[in-house]
Order: structure tokens, then C-alpha cells, then sequence
């Protein structure tokens, strides 16, 4: 700090311009302040996920059934655990930053250098595990079929495990071609038709005599409704407009779009977050590999670096929480 | 400018303390969070214990990494004031704001008019 301000000769006088307020300097003030009105902002969004949430309590869509995935693992029921892993490496590259913020204290260059380069690592990894979840949620998995009402029925067996749709639908021949640009002389985009057709599922439902259908509407033990053999097929008979696979913003197979929504909105711009501290940590890692702060005779910038990362960090615990856990 | 080298040292290992602090109190939210003991569903106010459980762990997480990662122990008590205490303030407030609101909302849905189930 005593490099990078110019004396004029006031020093020591309080109003006099050489006194810090509160103590610290003026960039990292600033930085704690941002951090204040940004974390603001995400407890904004967490309270109106809140908010949205406690309407839907009902009908909520439960985490640990929704995000069961495990890279490498396929198929297998992992509810939970990649995700703690994710938190695990976000924590750790908070760790990382503050020891290199500690060798910055000891003016230890290649130390600083180092623990920099392991928290961009674990930030990159952090963000490609996200858009690896974001993958899997817009994928879908089981698939479901959608209400007039915009509800959401599931299937399950008789022993109460999901079902996919492609276990016992079968698509059926489609008269609908999908035409592409070159094709035609006018041609206008649309969506896709998913790969069942309703009439594809009921006949696949009534084939076999072990499916059920579930409903969102969460009994009083937590657990989704699961309707009757014969209350099953009147709801999908009566009820039943389309197939949904996957989640987007307009379609969820999980349940409520809003859970959709919201968890690309908030997981996004938590994303967003830990892609700007990436970028911001690379920078001041090349300014760190450059010597500039070797120069400034201080490590703060560093410090102020730091604190920005591990503001992204708090969110972090707080989302994971309120999404994932609660 | 030159920090107080004096307790480097004991700083170290207690980054390592709080990241063990922390990783332990992750998994234990975790491992609550898969398992969802039947004891916790009790409700205290409109909450089940259990979410209360992980909502006292995670402020309790924020603590650590506030107080000891981002150093804010170490900081003049004026700044941490200013910083903690407007932030908690007005998360609460928001937080009053639509815990009674959303309550209101939902006994709308609940026993009102609106029906949206079909």
C-alpha cells in the first residue's frame, strides 16, 4: 500500500488523506462492499425460490430424485453424492486460495503462484461438474407425461421404482416427417415431437400390469402419491395431453416448470459467479507469475482476489442447502 | 504494507482446522440430507427439524468461511459490523417479508377460490 500512494504531506492528519477508514484500504473496502450488495442479490433470488417453493410445497419436485447422477456411473442410483462432491471441491478451492493468500503475507512468490494455479483448477472443475448437471437435467431420464393441467405423472412398478418410458413404450409408426431446410421451399421451425405419442404410452401402460402411475402431490410421509391400476389409467386416459423428456423452461418431466426455472436461473447465475472468479484469478495468477506484486511490494490484490472467491464459496453453501438439502 | 508475521505460523494451521471443520460438517449435512431420519420430521414453528438442522449447520458453515477464510476476524470491528451486520439485517428482513407473505399465498391456494389441479 505505502508504494502505490502518493504522499502529499498531510499524512497522519485524520482529515488529512494519509489515515485508511476502518482500517483497510480503499480496493479492499470496496470488494467487501460489492460482496455485501452482491450477496444481496443471491438471497433475493434464494427468497424467491422460497417463495415459489412454499406455493408449489405440494407438488415440489424431491432432490434426491432428481439429481442421482454419478459421472462414469451410469445407471446407477447416486442421489446426492455428486453434488457433496462438487461442494467439497469448491471448499477446497477456497482452502487453496487463502493459503496462497497466506504466502502472499510472506511475500513467498512461488508459493502464492502455486496455490493460485490449484484454485483456477478446482474453479474450472467446479464449473464443468454444473454444466455436467445442467446436461443430465436437460437430458431427463425417466420421462413423464403431462396433464392438461400441467401437472406431471410419473411411472412406477409395483414395488414402487421408477420406470422409464422407453421400458414399456414402444413408438409407434408416425405419419409426421421431420423436414429439414432443405426440403422445402418455405420452411418453418418447430419443436420436436417427443418419442412417444400419448396413444403410444396407454397402450404400452395397459400392456403391462405392473405399472403405476405416480403423481406429484407429496403425501403427509413425504412420499409422491402413487395412484391405483385403475385410477392410473383414467388419469392418463382422461387427463394425459403429451410426453415430456427432460427439463427446459417451458417443459419440466421432474415436475413443476418453476422447479426448472429456478434452478437454472439461480445454479447459472451462481455459474456465471465462479466463471468471472476464474477468469479474475487467471489474471491476477499471470500478474502474480509477472512479479507485479513483487514490485508493489504487497500481496493485497491477492487478498482482494481471495475475498471474491470466497464470497462465490459462501453462495455456493447456501444454494447447495436450500436446493439440495432442504 | 507488512503484516504481523508473528502468528503465521498458528494461520496455517488453522486454515487447515476450519477446512476439516468444514468438510466434516458437509458431510454430515450430506449424509443427513440422504438419510432424513424419521425423528426429524418433527416440526418446530412451520419447519421440520431436519431443515432447520441443515439451515443452522450452513449459517454456522458461512461463519467459518466469513470469520476465518475471508479473514473478517481479523478486520477493524467497525468494518465487520457494517458488513455483516446490513447484510443480516436485511436477509432477515426479506426473509420475514416472505415467509408471511408466502403463508398468506398459500392458504389462498389452500382454501380459496383458485383451483389449479386437473
Amino acid at each position: 500500500m505505502d508504494t502505490t500512494v502518493i504522499k502529499t504531506g498531510t499524512e497522519e492528519s485524520a482529515w488529512g488523506g494519509g489515515k485508511l477508514p476502518l482500517k483497510v484500504s480503499y480496493g479492499k473496502m470496496m470488494m467487501w462492499y460489492f460482496i455485501l450488495s452482491d450477496a444481496l442479490t443471491f438471497s433475493g433470488f434464494l427468497a424467491a425460490y422460497g417463495f415459489s417453493r412454499f406455493k408449489f410445497i405440494n407438488t415440489w419436485p424431491i432432490a434426491d430424485e432428481v439429481f442421482n447422477h454419478f459421472p462414469f456411473m451410469h445407471g446407477v442410483d447416486a442421489p446426492m453424492y455428486y453434488v457433496a462432491l462438487m461442494t467439497f471441491i469448491l471448499i477446497g478451492s477456497s482452502v487453496t486460495m487463502v493459503l496462497a493468500v497466506d504466502a502472499g503475507h510472506h511475500m513467498k512468490k512461488n508459493k502464492v503462484a502455486t496455490y493460485m494455479f490449484f484454485t483456477i483448477v478446482g474453479g474450472i472443475i467446479f464449473v464443468g461438474s454444473q454444466a455436467w448437471e445442467w446436461k443430465n437435467f436437460i437430458k431427463g431420464e425417466y420421462g413423464a407425461v403431462e396433464t392438461r393441467g400441467g401437472q406431471i405423472l410419473q411411472f412406477v412398478d409395483t414395488d414402487g421404482h421408477r420406470v422409464k418410458l422407453a421400458d414399456f413404450v414402444t413408438a409407434g409408426h408416425s405419419s409426421r416427417v421431420k423436414h429439414e431446410n432443405k426440403n422445402g421451399i418455405w420452411f418453418y421451425e418447430g419443436e420436436d415431437l417427443p418419442s412417444y405419442s400419448m396413444e403410444d404410452v396407454i397402450k404400452g401402460f395397459e400392456k403391462n400390469p405392473n405399472l403405476l402411475v405416480r403423481t406429484q402431490v407429496v403425501t403427509e410421509e413425504g412420499h409422491k402419491t402413487i395412484l391405483s391400476r385403475t385410477a392410473s389409467i383414467d388419469k392418463l386416459k382422461n387427463n394425459g395431453i403429451g410426453v415430456v423428456e427432460g427439463a427446459n423452461l417451458t417443459k419440466n418431466e421432474y415436475g413443476s416448470t418453476l422447479f426448472a426455472d429456478f434452478f437454472f436461473f439461480i445454479t447459472g447465475f451462481h455459474g456465471f459467479h465462479v466463471m468471472s472468479g476464474i477468469v479474475i484469478n487467471i489474471i491476477i495468477f499471470f500478474n502474480v507469475l509477472l512479479g507485479t506484486y513483487e514490485k508493489r511490494k504487497s500481496y493485497e490484490m491477492v487478498e482482494k482476489v481471495g475475498l471474491y472467491w470466497h464470497f462465490v464459496d459462501l453462495v455456493w453453501v447456501f444454494v447447495f442447502t436450500f436446493f439440495y438439502l432442504v | 504494507m507488512a503484516h504481523d508475521i508473528a502468528h503465521h505460523e498458528s494461520s496455517t494451521k488453522r486454515i487447515w482446522q476450519v477446512f476439516i471443520i468444514l468438510s466434516i460438517v458437509t458431510l454430515v449435512e450430506v449424509a443427513f440430507g440422504i438419510w432424513k431420519p424419521e425423528f426429524l420430521n418433527a416440526r418446530l414453528g412451520s419447519m421440520k427439524l431436519l431443515n432447520w438442522f441443515f439451515i443452522i449447520l450452513t449459517i454456522y458453515k458461512a461463519y467459518l468461511i466469513t470469520w476465518a477464510f475471508m479473514h473478517m476476524e481479523g478486520e477493524n470491528k467497525y468494518l465487520r459490523r457494517s458488513v455483516v451486520w446490513t447484510a443480516v439485517f436485511l436477509i432477515s428482513y426479506i426473509t420475514f417479508i416472505l415467509l408471511v407473505e408466502g403463508d398468506y399465498v398459500f392458504d389462498v391456494y389452500k382454501d380459496g377460490y383458485k383451483s389449479w389441479d386437473f
